[in-house]
């Protein structure tokens, strides 16, 4: 199935890491998705923590779902949701999200990690996680959770990504249900 | 729907949570789950336990155990005069409008180890309303309580804190309010003159007097949605008419039973006022 994944019926929500290098693949990703995507699609992407976050409005030019910064208990809706800057984002239940101001996950916070494995512990086989370019080994335990709890995990093709670590460092961790080159990966988004 | 692996997680850590309850009357059951499964998973790390349930039976037998744990569960680091912004406008459009009262009430809930208590004196005195305030900083960990008294704080933070104080507005320099002493720093015994250290829980207490300000940021972020409402509801039957709560940046009401008892008056701030009825 995992190579028919359809992700309109297939999934309950598609979580997405980025860091070093990821603010251009997602940019390229987000803008595949139609505007009548029924999936909740959520966010954590690296930046500097003194940096006020524009990304959510740097990409919504861009998006033809609508974008915006998570908010504590939000309800989960159609749409792209961005982790806020120096929160880690968290899904709460089937229905919400939430925010959590606990230490950094090797240094960063946002953190991949957390968002991964909350969203597997709710969304289980109904989960699709994809780990982008980053030079960071954040996302690894995530991606492991996600594989563990019977959810889906593509990641980007090391040699194909700005930093190669991150998604090396994922999949000699835990593996992945497709390693693929951002091209294919916006191909697949295209085609929801 | 649920995996199966973590439908018994969840269960485990239903029961360890009870069990904390009737052991040591601390209450996370309506603590938000995504959190907690976080908090459970370090603090089964750190206490070699491989199940919920095994860290449990060390929690009922073991009090040392549970206190150490208790860390685990509640506390958060904070920093002085975090988001300045939101210091400024306490600054600029709030403590206006309290220097109108003859006496100044405020209580800072959830108050970790005090950075956010501390600000808030150092605040006060330079608006020259630090002689008619009181300060309530309450929170539910002894540990953090003892931290937040102490007003002590590594050195290696000071740099931070004080960039953040200029940032807010700080009228002199954050090293007046400070004396060294070993490897950190003593803030001025003068600002808790008029702050009230209490163990106080959102999820079990009740009101214990009126404010005319409540700061309480990021500190429901951990609360399931039934005792964020609690929480806010002590807030509203605390705070005197247009009184004001301050949240977290990322925080808000509109997705509470009590939306309507407040209004913004710092959006950017995340500064609400009671509404009078």
């Amino acid at each position: 199935m995992n190579g028919h994944l359809d992700l309109r019926h297939d999934v309950d929500a598609i979580v997405i890491g980025g860091s070093a290098g990821g603010v251009q693949a997602l940019h390229a990703l987000l803008a595949q998705l139609p505007a009548d995507f029924p999936v909740p699609v959520l966010v954590v992407l690296h930046l500097p923590r003194d940096r006020p976050s524009q990304i959510a409005d740097l990409l919504a030019t861009h998006c033809a779902l609508p974008v915006r910064e998570a908010i504590d208990k939000m309800p989960l809706e159609q749409g792209v949701v961005f982790a806020p800057p120096d929160y880690h984002l968290l899904v709460e239940d089937e229905s919400s999200l939430a925010l959590s101001m606990d230490e950094p996950v090797l240094f960063s916070r946002p953190a991949i990690d957390p968002l991964f494995v909350s969203a597997a512990a709710v969304f289980s086989r109904r989960l699709l996680a994809i780990l982008l370019t980053g030079a960071s080994a954040d996302g690894s335990e995530g991606v492991a959770a996600v594989r563990r709890a019977g959810g889906t995990v593509w990641i980007q093709q090391p040699d194909d990504a700005v930093a190669s670590f991150m998604p090396a460092a994922a999949l000699a961790h835990a593996g992945a249900e497709a390693v693929l080159t951002l091209k294919d990966l916006c191909e697949r988004m295209a085609a929801a | 729907m649920k995996d199966q692996e973590v439908e018994l997680f969840d269960m485990e850590v239903r029961l360890l949570i009870e069990a904390v309850y009737l052991r040591y009357h601390y209450d996370f059951r309506n603590y938000a789950v995504s959190s907690l499964r976080r908090r459970m998973r370090h603090a089964m790390m750190r206490f070699g336990c491989e199940r919920p349930s095994d860290l449990q039976h060390r929690l009922l037998h073991e009090p040392d155990v549970f206190a150490q744990a208790l860390q685990y569960f509640t506390v958060q680091v904070s920093e002085m005069f975090r988001d300045p912004g939101y210091f400024l406008a306490l600054r600029q459009q709030v403590l206006p409008v309290l220097g109108t009262y003859p006496s100044i009430k405020l209580w800072v809930a959830g108050c970790s180890t005090g950075e956010e208590v501390w600000s808030l004196a150092i605040l006060l005195a330079e608006e020259g309303l630090l002689e008619r305030s009181l300060i309530y900083a309450t929170d539910i960990n002894p540990e953090s309580l003892k931290l937040a008294e102490a007003g002590a704080f590594a050195l290696d933070r000071i740099a931070g804190f004080s960039r953040n104080y200029v940032a807010a507005g700080g009228k002199r320099s954050l090293s007046d309010y400070y004396t060294g002493a070993y490897q950190g720093v003593v803030f001025d015994r003068g600002l808790k003159k008029r702050i009230v250290f209490a163990d106080h829980s959102l999820a079990t207490d009740s009101v214990f007097s009126e404010v005319n300000l409540v700061s309480c940021r990021n500190v429901l972020i951990y609360f399931n949605r039934g005792l964020q409402d609690r929480a806010v509801g002590l807030f509203r039957d605390a705070l005197v008419p247009r009184g004001f709560l301050g949240l977290g940046s990322k925080e808000s009401l509109q997705f509470g039973m009590h939306a309507h008892d407040f209004e913004l008056c710092v959006p950017a701030q995340r500064l609400y006022r009671k509404v009078v009825a």
